[in-house]
């Protein structure tokens, strides 16, 4: 029977949504036991892991906060945790998606990626061009490696009890690779990823003070705030709030596009969001072709048009 | 501004079956008689085949010339035509079928072949580039470059990296000069560097305005069941009314696909005529819909064809350079097939070319003005020269009669030439003298909105690069195209290119859309004012036709 | 130093592919094929750091048909010095084309590796940290900024989910290169032309010394889901109704 560990990802203090969220992708495959490692510095996030319902038990792996988010540092670790596992599973964000690999070579192990659907004990479905196509793919006998497109899961909810056990692996991890530093992005605002609500601009929304409206708007409704590559590129925000299939792919319940076209790379990240809206003066842009409610207008009237209703309500 | 250059005995623009032809027959000719010539091929597309839309059929016999031993060299030339039909769609449920007899001769394809033009000018490159010639694809000749005596010196590859503005931006690269002993253009119908030299060289000079139509084109496919290989149709009459010329066309290709499309005159008069349209509806008709029906859309694209035939042939040698194929409209009008007379012309360019490099330097390409005259090219445009008049004058039944009466009993003997000296952009009627046209909406499984249609182009242009519709006056569309033909660039363009925009205060605008353009070349031609000229996008922009 | 770029030849960026309907895969028969556009940036990456002085040769890699030759001339345009094909005619996955690599990067000793965080195919993001795993070599993913800093050592920024990270690794080393690291530069005609005589050398996988590699088995590919047709609104007001009619305002 299928022995399982998932791979919790953390920012130190808290256990992020997506990990709550593979988790249910997790519960899918047929199982004995369904453990969750969490490597770092504080308990907490181990904590709060005990908490989600239909895990069994929680691995604590201590690490210098400096070492906890290197793969070079955690593939070690997670390879030799992973002998009494069938499954290894992590969530497909940018820590995973680098880590992962990573262990799976080390493992001789064919990894699946972004995993959407479970199919069965080995069998799941993911996207392949950009989203234009899903295939059902078969994990080959040996440990199964998967990453998981953690937007593609609702969250397994708390109310669990499993036990947090501190493991000691005393390995010697590499010393070649050095953390500098990590230029967070400190927002007040919900996190992309895993709000309920986003808001996303374009290059139509014309430089950072538009995305100020925008992130005005935003507070009024408590979203997220996204951006397309366009926008990215055009340095209008941080690179951390590009939305596409090579960057982050999200699945709020209310999605509004302001001046986004709508390129394909694009709204393969948005494809399962609840309620898509696109607000651009192009009538023709690709965008409204997947929007469940188009609006063609300046963005610029409509935002203040939209606080005040807000307002109103 | 100082420029890069590279030398060459001879440079092509344009990698179709004339230019391909040109290229292959001259590295033929040389390997032959032991000379050492340098062939290179400019290609706008962003690879060989990425801009070619034709039907197509083939006559074999051309091809055969080039490649006696195309058949080993596995040339994707598809199926032979296995039944064909003439149609006269009355209204969209009737069809009344011609029999063989009343056929005329040059609208059987029998021995013909069914095939993807650019499929077979991606195998044409294959065999080119294992002959030595260099083939550099997603470069766009842009402009001429002119010898000191005023003869052709090569071309211009057009500039990547500027801006809306026309400003450098990072990574700019200008264009190089590939100058040549002898530059060939080959761009297809309605070239933009053919229409500079027709002009320089007055080349048109006692020919009839050149005549256009544009092709609209599909691919589907369908269900096995309803696939029957080889199968080509024809049809006329609905849902075109009696005063537009044009009509489908439909072959059955191999594995499960179909090419479908629809062909307007573009000396229509209704300036409310939309081809676009008029392709979706005729695909509801109740002979074409059926088949259709549970398959899928593959492609799409559109490209402009000439029909003006011989009394529309531009003189096509000027110092330094000739113009072959569809950009000296080489098109048989009455067969609807030119794909021959392109690469013929080809072939006949090459050995000009030859005899000219053996006559020694400086000689000019003017033989192949007689070659040309000699040729099979020539006869048969001569003698189909009357059958395109005659239906434009006459109608579809009547025009289709003497057609009939002219090819299969006379052979194009008639001792006069019927004429057609009006240009196609100078026809239009005013907009409101004009019923407009009520088209269907899109069902969105056999007929389609256009979006979804030029998606399916998979078109590409750079965002931040300069218009490449340019506008000669840029009010001409809107105090002169909009009051009196309801500006229609908006209809006649198949990739919603131009749009007439309306703000809330009722000012409009004209929304050049450049990025969705297809390069078909519909708008150079047709603008009532003759006010657009098409120029190249920066190279590799444009459609990525897969199979057309 | 040598640095070694592995780029894949994949369905053009703009072709939107059909599925077939028999479930065995995409319609690829006459479609534009381009290196990757990840892998590009990877390629020009490479020669503005030979550019800059800090490395003597650019080996440019691919795995796959005789057919990628045509993507590894387009890298010897950009200026790449050398080409060598690894030919394969089947799938090449992930830890296959890891493994491959390994086996070149154990004949031609480079110090660094770049590659593409992912190939716009198979969307795997795999291959670049998988080598890295498989050689013990530092890796850095998602690379937005790449200096080398002397001694043995390079800085890399990586995008990353939260922000932008900065590593500092020891030579040798896998980068995978992301979208803003750079913008290729446009090929010339004579450098094409130069790149004819650049040399390509060709080899089989079979030849090269590779352990047994475990493949997925792709049981179906299917066409995805449409969402259902949206609704057009002409007001803010509209919008605001539409909005709370679906429970999401």
């Amino acid at each position: 029977m299928n022995r399982i560990l998932l791979i919790a990802e953390h920012n130190g203090q808290n256990l992020d949504p997506a990990t709550a969220k593979s988790l249910t992708c997790a519960l899918q495959i047929p199982h004995q036991t369904l453990d969750i490692a969490v490597f770092g510095s504080s308990r907490a996030p181990a904590e709060s892991a005990a908490k989600l319902v239909g895990v069994n038990r929680v691995l604590f792996v201590e690490l210098p906060e400096n070492q906890a988010g290197l793969a070079v540092c955690l593939c070690p670790l997670v390879v030799e945790l992973s002998a009494d596992y069938t499954h290894v599973l992590v969530p497909a964000t940018s820590f995973g998606r680098d880590l992962l690999p990573r262990v799976a070579a080390k493992l001789n192990a064919a990894q699946v990626s972004d995993i959407v659907a479970v199919d069965g004990d080995r069998c799941f479905k993911r996207y392949v061009y950009a989203g234009n196509a899903l295939i059902t793919v078969q994990a080959p006998a040996g440990t199964v490696v998967a990453s998981v497109r953690a937007n593609a899961f609702k969250p397994t909810s708390a109310g669990g009890q499993a036990v947090v056990e501190t493991v000691d692996l005393n390995l010697e991890l590499p010393r070649h690779t050095r953390l500098l530093g990590l230029n967070r992005s400190v927002s007040e605002r919900p996190d992309l990823q895993s709000a309920s609500r986003v808001l996303a601009g374009g290059r139509g929304v014309g430089g950072k003070s538009g995305f100020d409206d925008l992130y005005r708007l935003a507070d009024k409704l408590g979203a997220a705030v996204g951006a397309s590559r366009a926008a990215v590129d055009a340095g209008f925000v941080p690179n951390d709030l590009q939305i596409g299939q090579t960057s982050k792919i999200i699945a709020p319940d209310l999605y509004i596009a302001f001046g986004i076209s709508g390129a394909f790379q694009h709204l393969a990240g948005i494809k399962d969001a609840g309620v898509i809206v696109a607000v651009n003066t192009d009538p023709n842009a690709p965008i409204f072709e997947v929007a469940d409610i188009g609006l063609v207008a300046d963005l610029f009237e409509v935002i203040p048009q939209l606080e005040q209703a807000l307002a109103n309500k | 501004m100082e420029r890069e250059s590279v030398a060459f005995d001879v440079a092509i623009v344009g990698a179709g079956p004339a230019g391909l032809a040109a290229a292959i027959k001259i590295k033929q000719l040389a390997g032959e008689r032991g000379l050492d010539v340098s062939v290179c091929v400019l290609e706008k597309g962003s690879e060989v085949g990425a801009h070619i839309l034709s039907g197509a059929l083939l006559e074999i016999k051309a091809l055969e010339a080039l490649f006696p031993a195309w058949r080993d060299l596995q040339a994707p030339v598809g199926v032979t035509v296995a039944e064909e039909e003439l149609c006269y769609l009355a209204g969209s449920q009737h069809a009344v079928k011609f029999p063989d007899f009343a056929v005329p001769k040059p609208l059987r394809n029998h021995g013909h072949y069914v095939v993807s033009l650019a499929n077979l000018c991606r195998w044409l490159g294959k065999q080119a580039e294992g002959l030595g010639v260099d083939i550099f694809a997603g470069f766009a000749a842009d402009s001429l470059l002119y010898r000191e005596d005023g003869g052709i010196a090569g071309v211009v590859t057009g500039d990547m990296g500027l801006d809306k503005q026309g400003r450098q931006k990072p990574g700019f690269q200008a264009g190089i000069e590939v100058r040549a002993k002898y530059t060939l253009f080959a761009e297809g119908c309605h070239g933009h560097l053919g229409k500079q030299l027709t002009e320089r060289y007055c080349l048109r000079e006692g020919a009839d305005p050149q005549h256009y139509g544009i092709g609209i084109k599909e691919v589907w496919k369908i269900d096995a069941a309803k696939h029957r290989p080889g199968n080509v149709l024809h049809t006329f009459g609905w849902p075109l009314d009696g005063s537009s010329e044009g009509g489908g066309f439909l072959y059955h290709l191999d594995g499960q696909q179909v090419a479908l499309g629809f062909i307007v005159g573009l000396n229509y008069a209704n300036p409310h005529l939309n081809p676009y349209q008029e392709m979706q509806r005729w695909k509801l008709h109740a002979k074409i819909k059926p088949l259709l029906e549970g398959g899928t859309r593959l492609a799409y694209g559109a490209r402009a064809l000439n029909k003006g035939g011989w009394q529309s042939l531009p003189r096509m040698s000027f110092p330094g350079g000739l113009l072959l194929g569809c950009d000296a409209g080489l098109l048989n009008p009455a067969k609807l097939r030119g794909i021959h007379n392109a690469l013929r012309s080809g072939m006949l360019a090459a050995e000009t070319v030859l005899e000219s490099f053996a006559a020694g330097d400086g000689a000019e390409l003017d033989n192949f003005e007689q070659k040309f005259r000699a040729s099979p090219i020539y006869s048969e445009l001569y003698q189909a020269r009357n059958v395109a008049p005659a239906l434009s004058k006459w109608g579809p039944l009547l025009g289709g009669a003497f057609f009939w009466l002219d090819q299969n009993l006379l052979a194009g003997r008639l001792p006069f030439t019927l004429r057609k000296p009006r240009a196609d952009h100078a026809v239009l009627k005013a907009a409101a003298a004009c019923p407009p046209i009520d088209y269907p909406c899109p069902d969105g499984k056999i007929s389609f909105d256009l979006m979804a249609s030029v998606a399916l182009s998979n078109t590409h242009h750079e965002a931040d690069q300069p218009c490449h519709l340019q506008l000669r006056d840029a009010d001409v569309p809107l105090a002169v195209n909009w009051p009196q033909y309801a500006e229609p660039a908006q209809r006649y363009c198949p990739a919603k290119v131009y749009e007439v925009v309306a703000d809330a205060n009722g000012n409009r605008g004209l929304v050049i859309n450049a990025q969705n353009c297809v390069h078909c070349k519909t708008c150079d031609i047709k603008d009532p004012a003759q006010n657009i000229d098409w120029r190249p996008p920066e190279g590799g922009g444009g459609p990525n036709y897969t199979n057309m | 130093m040598k640095i070694l770029v592995a780029v894949k030849r994949v369905v053009d960026y703009n072709v939107q592919l059909h599925v077939k309907s028999d479930g065995s895969g995409v319609e690829t028969d006459g479609v534009k094929m381009s290196i990757n556009p990840f892998d590009e940036i990877a390629v020009e990456e490479a020669i503005r750091i030979k550019e800059a002085g800090h490395a003597d040769e650019v080996l440019v890699v691919s795995i796959g048909s005789d057919a990628c030759q045509e993507q590894l001339r387009a890298a010897l345009a950009m200026g790449a010095d050398r080409a060598l094909l690894v030919k394969c005619d089947r799938d090449v996955q992930p830890l296959l084309a890891a493994k491959a690599l390994q086996a070149l990067v154990g004949q031609e000793r480079p110090q660094l590796v770049l590659m593409g965080k992912q190939a716009i195919d198979d969307d795997a993001c795999q291959t670049p940290q998988m080598l890295a795993g498989l050689l013990d070599w530092p890796q850095a993913t998602f690379a937005s900024r790449i200096v080398i800093a002397g001694a043995g050592k390079v800085e890399v920024t990586r995008e990353v989910d939260a922000g932008l990270e900065t590593l500092s690794l020891d030579l040798p080393t896998v980068i995978s290169t992301d979208l803003r690291l750079n913008e290729p530069r446009y090929i010339k005609i004579p450098q094409i032309m130069k790149a004819k005589s650049k040399p390509l050398q060709m080899l089989d996988l079979a030849d090269l010394p590779i352990t047994e590699t475990p493949l997925l088995n792709i049981v179906t590919t299917s066409a995805p889901e449409p969402r259902p047709a949206g609704v057009r609104v002409g007001s803010v007001a509209e919008l605001v109704d539409a909005l709370k009619e679906k429970g999401v305002l």
